[in-house]
């Protein structure tokens, strides 16, 4: 279908983008690479009065070493993350989860940002950016503030970017001595995560010091699997892993569709929380 | 209305577009690049998949319905009708879907051979399991792929054994806006009412 009429502004400046918003009203929508946004507007399930497009704004396309961490900006598509040589050095979680993002035309135009900003609970890198420990910077009316990624991702399709604001960058803190996996299930190629498990663990003298887990598609929102995390440090065998990967549901709420039962997919989380993790140690 | 302009397989063309139109429709509608198809309408399918520049003027391999024309502003296009050289010589890896019969109905063949350029131009070797995740993003419901991925293994190895080039030939002398349905039909001899407008 043809998306519903909307008005388009190209800022040049995210500081342009913020005034754009401001004026558009709170029907107004950013719009990154478009690739979630751009299905939504042909089935028009949105039907924003103005897109403010990031695209013109050139410093939103680096990624920035900022000492023990990178800033990747909003423009970043998933294709330069790829072949990005600091994102491979330091953030190869990053690397190996984006690989399984979608398929090359849209990694060629979806971004890392974009489809943090998008929310949506079966997105891959949500779940990666809550272990890595990321954190989003987000310029509005009132100038730029921080949002770590354990308070970003709100609800279903909503995260902490209010309608006048714009996600400038993302801050990845690098792995150093961390180690991470990122598993998911799905159907068919082109299919979204049935579920999907984000490993990090840091090991010392040869079992885990310590462990974050998080979550795609067991809620409306990425989540960290805490218990596990906890049952994880000091693990030192196979069992001890699998007995951790196995209270990986805990407070989980996933959902219970065509595509499989909620209990297919708490199974399906522990099968997959073993396996990252086994992968690792 | 937005003005924009966009190279299309060697061409330029400048046009006012609704900032709603969808970049495939856009080459379909207003530049009779009929060529490049529209499949699922849903972003599944790639059977739209042309080349763009992306902002440091690479091309890469892009689905144009997920695309929007002003997006596009300023940026080179490559369609399946750009990719054949002087005289209509085709493409290897035309040729390849040609020779291999990587096709039955054919109409997912426009967006796989231009995605398999895209994947050749990064990968100039590819394994088999590497092609099948190169084409992840084009759907296929008559062959089974099995002749898809033995064409673009065949075109593989032309390009590298230097018979071909596996860059789009450059356009071609005749595919000047005025001379062959190729370039697009120019916008100022069709009538607008000939032009299908999209429904409010």
């Amino acid at each position: 279908m043809i998306p519903p009429s909307f008005d388009y502004a190209a800022p040049t400046t995210v500081d342009e983008a913020v005034g754009v918003l401001a004026e558009a009203g709170e029907d107004a929508k950013v719009i990154a690479g478009g690739q979630s946004l751009i299905p939504l507007l042909r089935m028009r399930f949105a039907a924003p009065s103005t897109l403010v497009d990031l695209g013109g704004i050139a410093s939103l396309r680096e990624v920035r070493d900022d000492g023990d961490a990178l800033v990747i900006g909003a423009m970043v598509t998933h294709a330069a993350v790829l072949r990005d040589p600091l994102v491979n050095e330091h953030l190869p979680l990053l690397v190996s989860a984006t690989e399984t993002v979608a398929d090359r035309q849209v990694r060629h135009r979806g971004t890392f940002a974009g489809s943090l900003a998008h929310a949506d609970p079966a997105g891959d890198l949500p779940a990666v950016a809550l272990v890595l420990g990321a954190s989003m910077e987000i310029a509005g009316p009132g100038g730029r503030r921080v949002v770590p990624a354990s308070e970003f991702f709100v609800d279903y399709l909503t995260s902490a970017v209010a309608a006048d604001e714009v996600l400038v960058s993302v801050r990845v803190p690098k792995q150093g001595a961390w180690v991470g996996s990122y598993q998911k299930f799905n159907r068919v190629a082109q299919g979204w995560a049935l579920v999907g498990v984000a490993a990090m663990v840091r090991r010392e003298n040869g079992s885990i010091a310590e462990a974050r887990v998080g979550l795609t598609n067991m809620a409306s929102t990425p989540l960290r699997a805490t218990a596990t995390e906890q049952a994880l440090a000091g693990a030192d065998s196979r069992e001890a892993i699998g007995a951790a990967a196995a209270r990986v549901a805990e407070g989980t709420n996933p959902s219970d569709d065509l595509l499989g039962s909620a209990d297919y997919r708490r199974h399906l989380a522990g099968v997959l929380t073993k396996r990252a993790v086994a992968g690792l140690v | 209305m937005t003005r924009v302009s966009i190279k299309v397989d060697g061409v330029d063309y400048e046009d006012d577009v609704e900032p709603r139109t969808l970049l495939v429709h856009h080459l379909r509608e207003s530049l009779g690049k009929v060529g490049t198809v529209v499949g699922c309408d849903t972003s599944n399918c790639g059977a739209c998949t042309v080349l763009m520049s992306d902002a440091d003027g690479h091309q890469q391999g892009v689905k144009s319905c997920a695309v929007l024309a002003v997006q596009a502003a300023d940026r080179e296009i490559t369609t399946i009708e750009g990719l054949s050289g002087p005289d209509n010589t085709l493409h290897p890896v035309q040729r390849a879907f040609h020779e291999a019969h990587g096709l039955q109905c054919g109409f997912c063949t426009p967006g796989m051979i231009m995605a398999a350029v895209d994947l050749l131009r990064e990968n100039s070797d590819p394994s088999e399991q590497e092609i099948r995740e190169g084409l992840e993003g084009n759907l296929c419901r008559c062959t089974g792929y099995q002749n898809i991925v033995r064409a673009v293994r065949a075109a593989s190895e032309e390009i590298r054994h230097g018979r071909a080039e596996a860059e789009p030939a450059p356009p071609s002398q005749l595919a000047g806006e005025d001379q062959t349905p190729d370039s697009g039909l120019p916008r100022q001899s069709v009538p607008d009412e000939t032009i299908p407008q999209p429904v409010p």
